[in-house]
């Protein structure tokens, strides 16, 4: 066996370390979107900010390669694995109803991250593409004016709904996958597992309400 | 009781092999599945046609040898059962009953609902024993172990095999079974020994015979005719990666 060879575990590590870190990172981008929430002067004047001050970090340059190298990573293995699992059963059940035992979204981690994927291209060309290459107006301090740019695409409701939806496949995705990556880890011991599963609930369900609460307020509250 | 019973009939590996219907007029409620099945031979033979094949031996539900998908579940609606174990007053009168072999790559069909089942047999060879020199039965006493370890152990060693985890998987993933047999040994000061080696060529195995990759949906727990606990498979994920750091 050679040192690097890959097995089934081995690929199941890398998404759980690629899985958490994007975990990680959603904390971040949580906490630093909270600003939004702010009273619209200070709101418009902050956020402009602060994304002015992120984008002219190195370290936060770097954290973002790795980010995207996470995700990257993260869907190359999901794809590895699901073609090895689809090998591991040619012949199908004629009449199949396995799902009793198990819960749904623990099956389709797959169609939830596709969910995910396409509303990050979708998300990644309405701010990140528009930010770093679009032509944005500046504010009263001369910096670029992501404020407005996200109060423009959050007034329109369709896009406000495929937000929370999004949000809500994202929930789901995490409701198992926390948990799931702590196991693939080696959390055996029965208490700690439990509690992390716990944590795994709680974060997703807070993560993914506080991102779907900004469109929400964005649209009807500004 | 009247059933009427859809089976998977396959002649030999090779055979694409057909679901067959049949009907059943006489079925007394009390009786096992695999009695049932007994019963449904009885009447192939009178007519002359081939039986229906399917593995079994103790009927008692300790050896794992039955196991079949009984409308679309492993081992039957019941959880934690094994087919021998499920009687026939599970079903409601009239009412079809599908029947299948396991399914996975890594489990060919022999014939009908036999299934070959040796990739367990190659994992356990792989690596699931210990290494000690054989002679006059050693003093008992000689190793203290605790009485939690003991427990623990041996409901990781209550496993029997049957395959129940691999069919009702999604991904046809081994992990519930060979994950017990790993914390079965580790658990115990004489298994802990070979830990390392016994992880890594055990898991080997396991990806060799084309097994999928667990996704922790936790099918397998609720289908285990002996209740293995998932936890085992943690168990053997932080085995493997604390041998895989620690490999020299």
């Amino acid at each position: 066996m050679g040192q690097w060879k890959q097995q089934t575990l081995s690929r199941k590590n890398w998404m759980a370390f690629t899985g958490l870190f994007l975990c990680l990172y959603l904390v971040i981008h949580l906490l630093g979107n909270l600003q939004l929430f702010l009273p619209e002067e200070r709101a418009h004047r902050q956020f402009n900010l602060y994304s002015h001050i992120l984008s002219g970090n190195i370290i936060i340059k770097i954290i973002s390669y790795i980010l995207f190298a996470s995700i990257i990573g993260h869907v190359v293995y999901a794809i590895i694995i699901t073609l090895t699992n689809t090998r591991a059963r040619k012949v199908k059940y004629h009449y199949d109803r396995r799902g009793a035992v198990s819960k749904w979204y623990s099956r389709n981690m797959g169609l939830l991250g596709t969910v995910i994927f396409i509303f990050l291209v979708i998300h990644l060309r309405d701010f990140w593409y528009v930010y770093k290459f679009g032509n944005l107006p500046l504010d009263a301090q001369g910096h670029k004016d992501l404020y407005i740019l996200v109060i423009s695409v959050y007034s329109e409701l369709w896009y406000v709904l495929l937000y929370v939806v999004c949000m809500v496949a994202l929930c789901y995705h995490l409701l198992h996958g926390f948990f799931s990556a702590a196991r693939t880890l080696g959390l055996y011991h029965p208490r700690y597992a439990k509690g992390v599963r716990i944590f795994g609930w709680v974060f997703s369900i807070v993560i993914c309400t506080g991102f779907a609460a900004m469109p929400v307020y964005v649209h009807f509250l500004k | 009781m009247r059933i009427r019973l859809k089976v998977w009939r396959q002649e030999n590996q090779q055979d694409p092999g057909k679901m067959m219907t049949y009907v059943l007029g006489d079925i007394n409620p009390h009786m096992s599945f695999l009695e049932m099945l007994d019963t449904l031979n009885e009447q192939l033979l009178q007519e002359g046609s081939r039986p229906v094949e399917f593995d079994h031996d103790c009927r008692e539900g300790i050896c794992g040898q039955c196991g079949i998908m009984i409308n679309g579940r492993a081992h039957g609606p019941l959880k934690n059962t094994t087919t021998c174990q499920l009687h026939m007053r599970s079903f409601k009168d009239n009412e079809e009953i599908v029947i299948e072999p396991f399914r996975a790559t890594a489990f060919p069909v022999k014939c009908d609902l036999k299934v070959d089942r040796t990739a367990f047999d190659r994992v356990i060879a792989s690596g699931g024993f210990i290494s000690v020199n054989t002679g006059q039965a050693p003093e008992a006493n000689s190793i203290p172990i605790s009485s939690p370890d003991v427990e623990a152990a041996f409901d990781a060693a209550a496993c029997i095999g049957c395959g129940a985890c691999v069919a009702v998987c999604k991904n046809s993933s081994a992990a519930l079974f060979t994950s017990a047999k790993i914390s079965h040994m580790v658990l115990l000061p004489q298994g802990e020994i070979e830990a390392q080696t016994r992880v890594r060529s055990m898991v080997d195995q396991m990806d060799a015979e084309g097994f999928g990759h667990c996704s922790n949906t936790e099918a397998c727990e609720a289908e285990c005719p002996q209740q293995i606990s998932v936890l085992h498979i943690a168990r053997m994920n932080y085995e493997y990666n604390k041998a895989q750091v620690l490999k020299k």
